[in-house]
């Protein structure tokens, strides 16, 4: 087994897409002013991280939280070589991103019918169909799509998803032009049994290059999933600032892998990500307070006490 | 596709598979206020009814030193046994090892040490000095036929000297092994190792004592615990030792998690397909039991996302 796990080599530098100030906030019951998700963002940009998904192009009506999307966007501090994708659900919501200034963006599909239904409305097929205005827009503006898909290891209402539904999804996305797809564990249920079964038929349909994994750390497998992810050679790894975003489908459970955690695993690896682990806790420290809230993340518990 | 596949089919060929600890003595040296002899026995009991296989029950150590384990003898009398379950009790010296078999034990724990400083503070003698100690107890132990589990802290890490170095844990384990002891716990005491120094430490500790005599002990105080287990599930260890409710904090980092807890390592080896005998619902029940008694929250995220899911 020690030379298994020898021979497989694990990625050398692994990408933190950080979703702290948009799928983070979202998640949070308190409306954080403006200024002080620019000053989040602001703290990240400066630690490091190489994608910060800075806010959400929904409508504000379905997303309060979000009502401030133009305002964020034009208020950050952009840290060259840094990344702010934003997440734009239709081509309306594009249009709008663009001209608040986005150079990335981000469409969100489902691999349970259900989900989709329940979420946005429409069947999966639908949502694609959707994103197809989105992704022409995107091609002609030579603006980069990230594709996420939800549910990937389980539904909170159809319970089990099948792995080959999630391949489906993921290839869709990916042949319409998104150049990653973001596989989440949108109700944490998943296991390294349950990852890598799902990754092992992805892996078929989309390259391995192009995929990245959101874990939720609800029922507390996140860590654990990332590492048989990158055993698996997945290199992009979604995550949150003090683990913000709780679960909407348990309620007062965590939801969100804490950014932190995963950088103490990576660098404990001798996994490169360019994180400045210390200034990330700040950062954790800072939106904390400001919630007046616990960091979620192990790590800032264990080190601001020792 | 990695080799947790391989691991998985590994593991299921072993018959007793995860030996689960409650760790009752660890976690309520942690509790401020003296938990009832009845309640520590109504919590072994119904643990005693999961399907675990193994159940550390409390620790002969003079009361003097740890007030929480005085009742270590009442404890030891009144649980219920199962059959097909031990209990074994901690004995730090032969003292403590006599009064645990005149109250009933029939398997005890000696603990050593991987940091020099860490042996110093914790039990007041040198790891050699402590070695000596637990040869009396192993060899009186041998004459009596009770097995000796023999436990390494700090393996990963030490509050006091920092880095540990893997060479260090691995003559440790190996002292144990060799003076008698079935099975060695590397216990990360302070929870800092992570998958990469618990690589490191067990590809050096197993090139001197097999892997089925191996156990591993993480605390989960950065959150490095499961993954930390996983590795050593795919280095081919078999043994992991987990509290319910992951009660039991870090008494290095005041407020932090110790412990991993029971539920999360069963909902992991479940979701792997490895089989561990136990029934995760009645271990959530047993958490509930012991959190409600202690007036305090479960520090396992399987107990909190059950208890609230929609």
């Amino acid at each position: 087994f020690s030379e298994n796990l020898q021979c497989q080599a694990l990625p050398e530098k692994v990408k933190i897409v950080e979703v702290g100030p948009r799928d983070g906030l979202q998640n949070e019951k308190t409306i954080v002013p403006t200024e002080t998700k620019i000053h989040l963002i602001d703290m990240l940009s400066v630690s490091g991280l190489p994608v910060i998904e800075a806010t959400s192009f929904v409508s504000p009506k379905w997303v309060p939280q979000m009502a401030d999307q133009v305002e964020v966007m034009k208020g950050i501090c952009r840290q060259p070589g840094v990344s702010y994708p934003v997440l734009t659900p239709n081509l309306k919501g594009f249009q709008a991103a663009v001209k608040a200034g986005a150079s990335e963006v981000a469409i969100f599909g489902a691999a349970s019918e259900l989900f989709s239904k329940k979420n946005i409305n429409c069947s999966v097929d639908e949502s694609l169909q959707r994103f197809d205005e989105v992704m022409k827009a995107a091609k002609e503006a030579g603006v980069p799509v990230r594709g996420y898909v939800s549910c990937v290891l389980g539904c909170p209402y159809e319970g089990k998803v099948a792995p080959e539904k999630v391949a489906h999804v993921a290839k869709s996305l990916y042949s319409m032009g998104c150049y990653e797809i973001s596989l989440g564990d949108t109700i944490g249920v998943g296991t390294p049994g349950s990852m890598s079964e799902m990754l092992e038929a992805v892996s078929r349909e989309v390259p391995v290059n192009a995929l990245a994994v959101h874990c939720h750390d609800t029922y507390g497998q996140a860590l654990a999933n990332i590492l048989v992810a990158l055993q698996m050679g997945i290199s992009v790894v979604d995550s949150s600032v003090a683990g913000l975003g709780g679960c909407p489908y348990a309620q007062g459970a965590s939801g969100n892998v804490a950014t932190e955690d995963v950088v103490y695993m990576l660098h404990g690896l001798g996994i490169q990500t360019g994180v400045d682990l210390s200034k990330l806790m700040d950062a954790g420290a800072f939106i904390c307070r400001s919630l007046n809230r616990k960091t979620n993340s192990k790590v800032s518990q264990a080190t601001c006490k020792l | 596709m990695g080799n947790v596949p391989t691991t998985v089919k590994h593991c299921l060929s072993y018959e007793q598979l995860i030996q689960d600890y409650p760790w009752l003595r660890r976690w309520l040296l942690q509790e401020k206020e003296i938990v009832p002899t009845g309640v520590k026995i109504q919590l072994i009991d119904m643990l005693s009814g999961t399907g675990l296989h193994v159940i550390e029950a409390t620790s002969f150590v003079s009361s003097k030193w740890v007030p929480q384990m005085a009742d270590h003898t009442e404890v030891l009398r009144g649980i219920q046994r199962a059959p097909h379950v031990q209990y074994p009790v901690l004995t730090p010296n032969l003292q403590g090892f006599q009064d645990a078999v005149a109250a009933g034990a029939t398997e005890v724990a000696v603990f050593g040490s991987a940091s020099e400083t860490f042996s110093k503070k914790n039990i007041n003698c040198s790891i050699d000095e402590s070695m000596l100690r637990f040869e009396e107890v192993i060899n009186t132990a041998k004459e009596q036929q009770i097995p000796v589990r023999g436990y390494v802290s700090c393996a990963l890490g030490c509050p006091h000297e920092g880095h540990i170095e893997p060479s260090k844990v691995a003559e440790v384990a190996k002292k144990l092994y060799e003076m008698g002891c079935y099975e060695i716990s590397l216990g990360d005491t302070i929870g800092v190792g992570t998958p990469g120094s618990m690589f490191k430490m067990l590809q050096c500790v197993m090139k001197e004592v097999p892997a089925d005599a191996l156990a591993v002990h993480c605390h989960d105080t950065y959150g490095q615990a499961l993954p930390n287990i996983l590795t050593a599930l795919q280095m081919g260890v078999c043994v992991v030792d987990s509290a319910v409710a992951g009660l039991g904090g870090c008494p290095y980092a005041q407020g932090s998690s110790g412990n991993v807890s029971t539920e999360d390592v069963l909902y992991m080896l479940h979701g792997m397909g490895i089989e561990t005998g136990v029934n995760l619902a009645k271990v959530v029940e047993a958490g509930d039991f012991i959190c409600n008694a202690l007036c305090r929250k479960t520090n396992s995220k399987v107990a909190k996302a059950r208890g609230r899911t929609l």
